[in-house]
C-alpha cells in the first residue's frame, strides 16, 4: 500500500493497519462493535493479500489463549475485543501481560451487561485496568490508525515485551467514516522492526513459562511486573516520537487544549476529547476560561505530564464514562484526585459520570457539564460523582 | 535453581517469569510436604507397575528385589498409589511419630 488519504471507516483502517504491519497471527471472536475489524482481517487473509494465520476461535478465552502462544513462539499477534468478550477471556488477559507476551489489542469499548447493551462507554477496560497491559485511549480515526503501528512497537521492544490494548470508543470511533492519511508500506517496515524475543516455546532451547510460584518468589514476580510497566513509559515516548519523526503526527501521554491559561479544565479520555475542545472555544468567546486536557495514556499512568497539566487549575472537571459501584468517584476521577492529592496548587475537582451505554453526550451536554461542574466546584459540591443526565 | 527461591530478588528474575535452567524441578524437593509415606508389603507386590503408573509426581521407580517403591524426597504422599494398588500392598502410614 502506498500513502493515500481516503474516507475510511476505522474499523477498515484497523483492519489495513494490521495488513500493514504484516502480522503473524490474527485469534479473535467477533463482537459488536469490534465485528468489522476482525471481518474484515479475515477476508484480507483469506485473500491472500497477508500471509497470516487467522484462527476463527471458539470463544474469546480461546481467542486470548491462542494469542498467548503465538507471542510465546515469537509471531506478531493481534487482536480485538469488546465488553463481555474481554470479560470471557480476562483469565487469560492478565496472564498475557504477566507472562510479558507482545501483542496489541483493538478494543472497542463497550459497556457491560445486565441490562445487555451493545453500546460505547468505558465500564469494560476499566475492569482490566490493573492487569498490567499498556493501555492507550485514542480520539479519531487517525490517531487509531497510527496507534496499531506505535502499539507494535512498544509491546514488541525488547526493554519493554508487554501486551499493548489500543482503546476505541465502540460505534463512535468503530464505526465512523473518516479521512486517514495511510502511511507507505515502506515507511511502516522502517518503523518496524522484525520481532525478536529473548525467550521463546521452541524445542532447540527449551524453557518453561507461566510456572508454579510460591510464596516465597510471587511478591518479587509482581514488583518485576511493575517495574516492567512502569518501566515501559520512556519507550512508549520513543514509540510515539519516532512516528512523530515519520509522518509528522505527533502523540504524547496528556494532550491539552487552551490550558496554559485556563482557570479550569475539562477532563477526558477517548473520543470525547474532540467535541470538548469545540466546546472550550466556543466558552471561550463566550469569556470563560476553561481548557481541556486528554488522558491518552492511561497505563503507565502519566504522573507526571498530569500534574504539569493540572496543578495550578482551580477546578478540574472529570467526565467519566464507567461507574465503580459504591467506590469514591469515576475511575478516573478517583485517580486524578489521588496524583493530585496534597500537591500545592491542586484544583478542586467535581466528577461527572457521563455517556454510559451510548447515550448521547452532545456539545450542548458538554457545555452544561462545564458550566455546571465549575459552580459546583466553586460551592465546594465536590463528594462523590454526578451521573449526567439522570432521570429521578 | 542457581539460588534457593527465598534469596532471588525481583530484580533477578527473567522477564515474564520464564524458567530458563532446564528441568529444575527437581532441586525442588516436594517431600517436605508429606504427612503420610506409602510402605509396601514386598511379599503381596504384583509387579503390576499400577502405583509406577497413577504416581503423578512420578517419583516411583522398581526397587533391587523387583517390587516398587516411591522416592521419599519427592513423594507428597497423595496415597493415590495406595488407592490405585489392585492387591492393596500400598499402606499410608502417619509421618508423625
Amino acid at each position: 500500500m502506498g500513502k493515500v488519504r481516503k474516507g475510511v471507516e476505522v474499523s477498515i483502517a484497523i483492519a489495513d493497519a494490521v495488513t500493514q504491519a504484516n502480522v503473524d497471527l490474527i485469534a479473535a471472536y467477533p463482537i459488536t462493535p469490534q465485528t468489522h475489524i476482525v471481518e474484515h482481517l479475515a477476508e484480507i487473509v483469506a485473500n491472500g493479500e497477508l500471509d497470516a494465520e487467522f484462527i476463527p476461535v471458539e470463544s474469546e478465552h480461546s481467542a486470548m489463549s491462542v494469542c498467548c502462544g503465538s507471542s510465546a513462539v515469537g509471531a506478531r499477534t493481534f487482536t480485538s475485543t469488546s465488553s463481555q468478550g474481554l470479560a470471557l477471556m480476562s483469565e487469560i488477559f492478565f496472564i498475557a501481560a504477566a507472562m510479558r507476551l507482545p501483542m496489541v489489542m483493538a478494543l472497542a469499548n463497550r459497556s457491560l451487561s445486565s441490562p445487555l447493551s451493545i453500546w460505547n462507554d468505558h465500564s469494560d477496560v476499566m475492569m482490566v485496568r490493573d492487569a498490567g497491559w499498556i493501555h492507550i485511549f485514542v480520539e479519531n480515526g487517525q490517531e487509531t490508525y497510527d496507534n496499531i503501528f506505535c502499539a507494535f512497537r512498544m509491546s514488541e521492544d525488547p526493554d519493554v515485551l508487554l501486551p499493548v490494548a489500543v482503546n476505541l470508543d465502540g460505534f463512535i470511533l468503530t464505526h465512523m467514516i473518516e479521512p486517514v492519511e495511510y502511511e507507505d508500506d515502506e515507511l511502516i517496515r522502517q518503523y518496524l522492526p522484525e520481532f525478536k524475543m529473548k525467550n521463546t516455546l521452541h524445542p532447540d532451547n527449551p524453557v518453561s513459562m507461566g510456572c508454579f510460584g510460591m510464596p516465597e518468589i510471587y511478591t518479587e514476580t509482581q514488583m518485576n511486573r511493575e517495574a516492567g510497566v512502569r518501566g515501559s513509559y520512556p519507550y512508549i515516548l520513543k514509540a510515539w516520537g519516532e512516528w512523530g519523526k515519520l509522518t509528522g503526527r505527533n502523540y504524547k501521554p496528556i494532550e491539552t487544549y487552551r490550558a496554559e491559561d485556563a482557570e479550569y479544565c475539562i477532563v477526558t479520555m477517548g473520543s470525547y476529547g474532540g467535541a470538548a475542545i469545540e466546546v472550550v472555544d466556543t466558552l471561550r468567546d463566550e469569556g470563560e476560561k476553561v481548557g481541556a486536557i486528554k488522558i491518552r495514556l492511561w497505563r503507565p499512568f502519566p504522573l507526571d505530564e498530569f500534574r504539569k497539566a493540572a496543578l495550578g487549575k482551580k477546578y478540574l472537571i472529570v467526565i467519566d464514562r464507567a461507574i465503580s459501584f459504591g467506590g469514591p468517584g469515576g475511575p478516573v476521577a478517583s485517580e486524578l484526585r489521588s496524583a493530585l492529592y496534597k500537591k500545592d496548587g491542586a484544583p478542586t475537582m467535581v466528577n461527572y459520570v457521563a455517556g454510559l451505554a451510548g447515550r448521547d453526550v452532545s456539545p450542548e451536554d458538554f457545555r452544561k457539564i462545564i458550566l455546571e461542574g465549575r459552580k459546583k466546584a466553586q460551592s465546594g459540591d465536590t463528594e462523590g460523582f454526578t451521573l449526567y443526565g439522570l432521570r429521578g | 535453581m542457581a539460588k534457593p527461591m527465598d534469596q532471588i530478588t525481583w530484580q533477578e528474575l527473567e522477564v515474564g517469569g520464564v524458567v530458563i535452567e532446564i528441568g529444575n524441578s527437581v532441586q525442588y524437593e516436594t517431600g517436605s510436604w508429606r504427612s503420610e509415606r506409602p510402605v509396601v508389603e514386598k511379599e503381596k507386590c504384583i509387579k503390576c507397575m499400577f502405583c509406577w503408573l497413577y504416581c503423578p509426581e512420578a517419583c516411583i521407580h522398581e526397587a533391587e528385589e523387583g517390587h516398587f517403591e516411591a522416592d521419599l524426597t519427592y513423594c507428597k504422599g497423595c496415597g493415590i498409589c495406595a488407592a490405585e494398588c489392585p492387591v492393596k500392598c500400598i499402606t499410608m502410614i502417619s509421618e508423625e511419630k
